[in-house]
């Protein structure tokens, strides 16, 4: 049994945002209760006051390496992060070696997830055998083994026609597709957005249009199967704005963004910094204003950071040759944190970003959400501690961030999933073995 | 002034008075190579090394010759491979070479950054010969400098560059070197190949050679790298030659005594007219020989020299 003691409980499922107590017991959520705290609670207690307490957080996007290539990251350390940056759940991308595109693959990833994991692990498959967008995987059996969703992501789906026919095949299903949405040829040997600091620094451009273009059609194709997709990290004015109209249509689409095309610019990549390095690469100010537009207005679901973990020496060269993209998930939740400046995001807004919404996107039944009955996956927050994030407080195994030696505000300070303490950095409530 | 710089990566940073003290020095340069013996001790005992990743012959052989003329023990290693397919990284090659305790390092490299990145990670000094399409330091101060000597000024010529502006890192250094003494530039090529964002740098942008020809008083025409283009910015070359080839009867809408620059190795008759090309108003082999004199002045300042009172 577990008290969480006088938090400012938020829970966007149950439309709730107000000061109480929860208590989990055997795995559970037991119940929420306002008032007086209860004395004498026979079990540990939580003090939460000042903080929030919310539903675990998820990030539906994020890269843990395992199987494959365990140097950069894998399943431990990588839920290992997620758990200090407050997620209990995390989603993570086909792009393994092997890739995960058989059952194997997915049984595997929850196997060593369930017997090492800090947080939860759902498995995203491949769209295509291999990523090689040539032939689908088997939905079904890679579905039944565990696999949450599907998505090539860290390579486009080049064909529409077989993009298509995914689409209209998992529709009976339920199944979702989630999209690395790029036009291959648009952004072939880009290495940063098209704009002035790419002229500037003589880096060759990938052009919004390679993202635009993409979401133009995984749109247009989900109307034509009357399907259902997701799009991953937009990036782009127009990509939010392809969105929105694609939402006023009321089409089966959705999207997701990661917070660092909120928080930074391709101004970060001056002198060549490749921590800047990503795919779809930092875009410019309107882009990034656009991006911000899209969260307050509904029409970016979700906020997933995108965790890319890389050893130092592939970002120790040339940026035209440096690995794309960076460590995200001990940083989402303060970046996150940082849109509710100014009053313009509210605290249930936030979660919803980063919990309720994805559960829901992904069908994860039991999850980001606080009502009686529903998984033990608490995230205990406090928004005003400043705190650096420094070298030593990376818990990935790689350390590409552009947000290292920043000041943040806001963290995770207990993070308790399946009802088990994994992250606290509360004096006196210690983590679970 | 004294000279503070470690390393040349790029323009971008330099001030006017820097470009200046630079062309200076190259003049006290260039009368020693009029002289018989065309040698000076100046860096005699240093190391230079010639660190090529892209092929090279002109600006490899020019820092060479320049090494040499001021007695620095000059090495060149050239790799027309790219470090990462033979599996050694740019930044190992680089300390390999550096354990041997050179003193200055010139590199090319296809990537743009590769030197900003190596001097970052090496305690030598760095010069930048050619960085993908970012910068070509030596070539936008020797590009200065010849058009000074022919014309005896920069300020308020009108200076046309054409061709591939996209992938050129001589037309990043010229607007650095050219546009802080006061040039009027001119950018011109086909719109694939002239990106719009370059009016930030207070160039006027044109895809119509004669506009960009039309009163100018210095023409630099750049070589089209057919060798950069994975796929096609324009139809072919007859097609590019005919809008953007210099010829007699485009050049007739410049000034009378406008000069013709290019930054070699030249593809006759695409981007220049064999006959302009070797004409009395060609400066093409005076950039060459500038190019020797402006290198020694860097190299010189580099290895710690102070101006050339010598």
């Amino acid at each position: 049994m577990l008290l969480i003691r006088g938090g400012r409980v938020v829970d966007p499922s149950a439309r709730r945002d107000e000061v109480g107590h929860l208590v989990l017991s055997e795995g559970k959520v037991k119940e929420f209760l306002a008032g007086e705290a209860p004395k004498n609670f026979p079990g540990r207690v939580i003090p939460a006051e000042g903080r929030w307490v919310t539903p675990g957080l998820i990030d539906m996007h994020v890269h843990l390496r395992e199987p494959g290539y365990e140097w950069k990251e894998d399943i431990l350390s990588g839920t290992r992060a997620a758990a200090a940056g407050g997620f209990t759940s995390v989603a993570c991308m086909a792009n393994t070696k092997p890739v995960n595109d058989h059952p194997e693959v997915t049984r595997f990833i929850l196997d060593k997830a369930r017997r090492e994991g800090f947080a939860n692990v759902f498995p995203v498959a491949a769209v295509t055998r291999g990523l090689e967008g040539k032939e689908m995987t088997d939905f079904t059996e890679l579905a039944e083994a565990g696999a949450v969703a599907f998505s090539d992501d860290g390579k486009p789906v080049a064909s529409a026609l077989l993009m298509r026919r995914a689409l209209e095949y998992v529709r009976p299903f339920g199944y979702l597709i989630m999209t690395h949405s790029e036009d291959p040829e648009l952004a072939e040997g880009g290495a940063a957005n098209e704009g002035w600091t790419a002229r500037k620094l003589g880096i060759p451009g990938i052009p919004a249009a390679a993202e635009e273009i993409a979401i133009a059609r995984e749109i247009l194709l989900a109307r034509q199967t009357d399907g259902r997709v997701h799009i991953q990290h937009v990036s782009t004015k127009m990509g939010v704005d392809l969105l929105r109209m694609a939402k006023r249509a009321g089409l089966g689409v959705t999207g997701e963004t990661a917070p660092q095309y909120f928080t930074l610019t391709d101004a970060a990549l001056e002198g060549y910094d490749t921590n800047a390095k990503m795919n779809p690469p930092l875009r410019g100010e309107e882009d990034r204003m656009a991006i911000l537009e899209g969260i307050l207005d509904g029409t970016i679901d979700a906020v997933a950071c995108d965790h890319a973990p890389h050893e130092d020496y592939v970002k120790r060269c040339e940026f035209t040759t440096a690995a794309n993209g960076i460590i995200g998930l001990q940083t989402s939740l303060p970046l996150t944190l940082a849109l509710t400046a100014g009053g313009k995001v509210s605290p249930v807004r936030i979660v919803d970003l980063l919990s309720a919404a994805p559960a829901r996107l992904l069908s994860l039944t039991g999850k980001g959400t606080l009502v009686a009955g529903s998984d033990a996956d608490v995230t205990v927050i406090d928004p005003a501690t400043e705190w650096e994030f420094r070298p030593e407080e990376v818990l990935s195994k790689s350390r590409n961030s552009p947000f290292l030696g920043w000041k943040l505000r806001g963290r995770a300070v207990v993070t308790i999933c399946g009802g088990k303490i994994r992250h606290s950095c509360v004096p006196g409530v210690e983590a679970d073995a | 002034m004294e000279w503070r710089r470690k390393h040349v990566l790029g323009l971008v940073d330099f001030l006017p008075e820097e470009i200046e003290f630079v062309v200076d020095t190259a003049r006290s340069m260039e009368e020693v190579l009029t002289r018989d013996i065309k040698k000076v001790p100046a860096l005699r005992g240093k190391t230079v090394v010639n660190l090529f990743f892209e092929a090279s012959t002109r600006t490899r052989t020019s820092f060479e010759m320049a090494g040499k003329r001021l007695s620095a023990d000059v090495v060149n290693f050239s790799s027309s491979t790219s470090s990462v397919t033979k599996g050694e990284t740019l930044l190992d090659t680089a300390r390999n070479i550096e354990a041997m305790k050179p003193n200055i390092l010139v590199i090319r490299h296809a990537a743009s950054g590769a030197p900003h990145f190596l001097a970052r990670h090496v305690s030598c000094s760095i010069v930048n010969a050619g960085d993908g399409a970012n910068e070509h330091p030596s070539q936008g101060l020797l590009d200065l400098y010849t058009i000074l000597k022919a014309k005896g000024k920069v300020a308020g010529l009108k200076v046309a560059i054409v061709g591939d502006i996209l992938h050129s890192r001589v037309v990043r250094s010229d607007l650095h070197s050219l546009g802080r003494m006061g040039a009027k530039l001119w950018l011109c090529g086909p719109a694939p190949l002239l990106p719009q964002e370059m009016a930030r740098t207070g160039a006027f942008l044109t895809s119509d050679i004669r506009e960009a020809v039309r009163g100018a008083d210095v023409i630099i025409m750049l070589r089209i790298q057919l060798e950069r283009q994975k796929t096609a910015y324009f139809p072919s070359l007859r097609e590019y030659s005919r809008r953007y080839g210099l010829n007699r009867e485009v050049f007739a809408l410049a000034k009378d005594d406008a000069v013709i620059m290019h930054p070699g190795p030249i593809n006759r008759g695409v981007e220049l007219s064999d006959e302009l090309a070797d004409c009395g108003q060609s400066l093409i082999l005076e950039q060459v020989a500038s190019g020797v004199a402006v290198r020694m002045a860097l190299l010189y300042l580099l290895a710690g020299g102070s101006h050339a009172a010598h």
